[in-house]
């Protein structure tokens, strides 16, 4: 048997007009983790998509344990011990956890000439399996009662339970907190010391370093190298990654904030276990990050603010006049806008051009004769978007989906622009986007604060707060736990700040 | 290669129509009538009604709603019209001391009734109960039926003025092709071509269609938009129950079932997606005009009634098949 457990040459794979493919290799070792990295469109999930035979292959050849395999079908890939653990789960939250790790080949029994579920075997599978790696749920319990993270768990356990040799991570993490990524790495340690193959995909650099034994790059679909991770740094991976030097991750600090333009006074949500009495200031031309922990509530408070949201007590004072917002309409005539957190699911209209998706929240000002719209004066708007903020698209009457989640996002920062807004409340909105689209992002926050326009940025990533945020607000348990400014910007103070009302571990969540 | 394959493109693109004129040809020739002007009139008046019901059900299915309400909707505006539109003179008057009314009097009364009662009810129902559009509307469907029955004793009603008669069966200017019904549909159709294509309003239809949550946050009021897609809808099944009562020239409770399914349909064909944030005019229209022409081309042929729906069926579901192509992202 070959050292490798699982080897890829030379696999090319072409979509009309593209090659998504070319010539790509990918040596796996049992026993390790190997990252696989590149930008947004480099061909990672594509080749996944090969492995796992979603995708047929148009050349190369997969190596399996020493044969060559032609793997046809998802089914045909799990049955060979090929696992993935999607950027999207795709569970059922309505069913037990139990069922959703057997899902689609629940444990049969035999009554008479009838195969039954035996629910029983499946309990008891489902239960080991979640004791094999330290994970501590009731078998019973809806999977929809689990945090995200912990549902992310639930679908390494079906992996498991196929008793896959290969398990594909595909951004696992990026949406658990810190606590949570430590549980993850602890059960991907152990999948690892049982001889698994672990390809672990993410953007996140730090956690790249910590987690895996080897790095291999993808860049334009072709293979840039494999290297040990020991002795790597983040600078060369980003070199490789990107194809030129960024010497920079954030773009230079150059707005000074000015006087306070909103005070958040009191904000209290009519659920128990959400936000309370949040009070705090906004200056003109600053960018105030907002950290926290998943569930410390920060999207939720902003979105109160947005009128989104109900809350029971709260007042907004707006250059010194108080305001009311019931509906996001008020918060927009205030000249409030709000980029979601979940872009698609409340920020993109997929199946609309970029056209409609720019102009869709200003229409009442391109009018002509009161009621009809001025094609002319919107496609100028868009246009200027397109061009200011570099929207890669072959036109704008491309359809939204089509676009990748980096310029998805600033097609929506488009949309809100041409709103000529104030006051800009992002919720990360460098979410699931490559290197060279962030560095963009934060461009674009930056240049709009210099020009006197208040933001702010939600995030879970703190590099990112500390790297573009004047001051940081922390949140925990649905309280400001504090604000960090200048030099006290670190991880350190954040997360103590960040878990400041936390009685226990994470394993209490639940 | 590449030119041969847009031209492969391109018919499949347009099946449809290719293929439904093509039979028209054929139908043509096996019958010569079928090119006669008379017919083709009669066409146009059978398209029209129905494209006036689908316009109104496309506006409903662009916000991701629907409305099951439509045929009965048509049939109990066709009944009421009818009883206002009674001659004097006429033995069975419903309401014999009715004076005559002026029939345009009578069709604005309808369409701005139906829309301020059956729209705001579908809409209430919908946005505001939250109960899914389908069984919301199915329940309107049924007390409308109800009321029908109730309102004309389930009797029928026949004796309509002539002027009403007259513009339900006539053409403008004498002109056989210019038929009055299709002259009105293309006047409606204009419109909602206008409405989707150049106003805000449309625009935030296929926005809220697209994706609620977005269209919420970008300061669209959902209900607003829900409303008025219903009461749009409603007005549009008076003004084809209006047309459909004057050119039959008497109606009855029964009038009208099932159009909405014909007209959901018809839309499918057109491309106005029942997930929401798509459908154009033209595309509503052309799937009109493949269920009237396949209609008029069995009954040339003279297949039996029976089996006239086995094929209206297979051709549904074959269309939308075929059409549906399209739409659907490839992977």
């Amino acid at each position: 048997m070959s050292e490798y457990l699982l080897e890829m040459k030379g696999i090319c794979k072409s979509f009309p007009g593209v090659k998504a493919l070319d010539h790509v290799n990918l040596n796996l070792h049992p026993h390790s983790v190997h990252a696989l990295m590149g930008e947004n469109g480099a061909g990672k999930s594509t080749l996944m998509k090969c492995l796992f035979g979603i995708y047929k292959k148009d050349e190369g050849t997969i190596i399996y344990e020493g044969e060559e395999v032609n793997i046809n079908n998802p089914l045909d890939a799990l049955q060979r011990g090929i696992a993935i653990v999607n950027q999207e789960l795709q569970p059922v939250p309505e069913r037990s956890i139990a069922e959703n790790i057997y899902i689609g080949r629940y444990p049969t029994k035999k009554i008479g000439p009838i195969s039954v579920v035996d629910h029983k075997a499946m309990r008891e599978g489902a239960k080991r399996v979640l004791d094999d790696l330290g994970i501590d749920f009731d078998v019973d319990a809806k999977l929809g009662s689990l945090t995200i993270s912990q549902q992310q768990l639930v679908e390494i356990c079906k992996a498991c339970v196929y008793d896959a040799k290969i398990i594909i991570l595909d951004e696992p993490t990026s949406s658990l907190t810190s606590q949570e990524v430590s549980k993850l790495f602890e059960i991907i340690n152990k999948l690892r010391d049982k001889g698994c193959g672990i390809i672990y995909i993410s953007h996140k650099m730090d956690e790249i370093l910590k987690i895996s034994d080897e790095v291999t790059i993808m860049r334009d679909g072709q293979y840039v190298g494999t290297w040990p991770t020991e002795g790597l740094t983040i600078d060369f991976i980003i070199k490789n990654e990107v194809g030129r030097e960024m010497t920079n991750m954030y773009p230079p600090k150059t707005n000074t904030p000015g006087e306070v333009v909103l005070k958040v006074e009191n904000y209290t949500s009519p659920f128990a276990y959400s936000f309370k009495d949040c009070s705090f200031e906004l200056k003109r031309g600053e960018i105030l990050g907002v950290a926290g922990l998943v569930g410390a509530q920060r999207t939720e408070l902003m979105e109160a603010i947005y009128g989104l949201r109900s809350k029971t007590s709260g007042k907004l004072t707006l250059n010194g006049e108080e305001i009311s917002i019931e509906k996001p309409i008020d918060a927009m005539n205030n000249g409030f806008a709000l980029l979601t957190e979940d872009r698609r699911g409340s920020g993109i209209f997929g199946v609309l051009s970029i056209k409609d998706n720019v102009s869709i929240a200003s229409l009442s000002d391109y009018l002509k004769y009161r009621f009809v719209l001025n094609g002319k004066a919107i496609n100028e708007v868009v246009e200027k978007s397109i061009a200011s903020l570099s929207i890669k698209c072959p036109s704008s009457k491309e359809l939204i989906q089509n676009l990748s989640g980096g310029n998805q996002q600033k097609v929506i920062i488009s949309r809100w622009l041409a709103k000529e807004p104030d006051i800009l409340i992002m919720d990360e909105p460098t979410r699931g986007i490559d290197v060279g689209a962030k560095y963009e992002i934060y461009s674009i926050i930056s240049r709009l604060a210099n020009e006197g326009k208040c933001i702010i940025m939600i995030s879970s990533e703190m590099p990112e707060l500390i790297g573009v945020a004047n001051r940081i607000m922390v949140m925990c348990e649905g309280k400001i736990s504090g604000f960090v400014e200048g030099d006290d910007m670190n991880q350190e103070k954040i997360m103590d700040l960040a878990t400041k009302f936390m009685q226990g571990g994470l394993d209490d969540e639940k | 290669m590449m030119k041969n394959k847009n031209w492969s493109q391109w018919l499949l693109d347009n099946a449809v129509i290719i293929l439904i004129l093509c039979s028209a040809v054929v139908v043509g020739f096996m019958r010569p009538n079928f090119f006669s002007v008379a017919n083709l009139k009669n066409l146009i008046s059978n398209a029209s009604i129905r494209f006036v019901i689908a316009l109104g059900i496309s506006g409903v299915l662009i916000m991701k709603n629907n409305d099951l309400s439509a045929g009965r909707q048509v049939g109990f505006a066709s009944c009421i019209a009818a009883t206002l539109l009674q001659r004097a003179d006429y033995s069975a008057k419903v309401y014999p001391n009715l004076p005559e009314m002026n029939m345009w009097l009578v069709l604005i009364i309808i369409m701005i009734g139906f829309a301020i009662v059956f729209g705001t009810i579908n809409a209430i129902v919908v946005a505001k109960f939250h109960v899914p559009a389908f069984i919301g509307t199915y329940g309107m469907q049924t007390v409308v039926y109800g009321i029908c029955l109730v309102f004309t004793g389930a009797n029928p009603i026949g004796g309509l003025v002539q002027e009403y008669k007259d513009l339900c069966s006539g053409s403008l200017f004498n002109i056989q092709i210019l038929s009055n019904l299709g002259v009105i549909a293309a006047i409606v159709g204009v419109v909602f071509w206008f409405l989707y294509n150049h106003t805000p309003y449309g625009k935030k239809m296929y926005a809220v269609g697209g994706n609620s949550s977005a269209a919420e946050v970008a300061g669209i009021n959902i209900f607003k938009m829900t409303l008025t897609s219903y009461m749009i809808a409603s007005a549009c099944f008076a003004l084809a129950g209006f047309m459909l009562g004057g050119k039959s020239g008497g109606t009855a409770a029964s009038m009208g079932e099932g159009y909405e399914l014909f007209a959901i349909a018809g839309c499918t064909i057109g491309g106005v997606s029942v997930n929401g944030g798509t459908g154009k005019v033209s595309g509503v229209l052309i799937g009109v005009l493949v269920f009237e022409v396949l209609k008029i081309e069995l009954q040339f042929l003279g297949v039996d009634v029976a089996y006239t729906y086995i094929v209206q069926g297979i051709v549904i579901v074959f269309a939308i098949a075929l059409d549906i192509r399209k739409y659907i992202r490839k992977k």
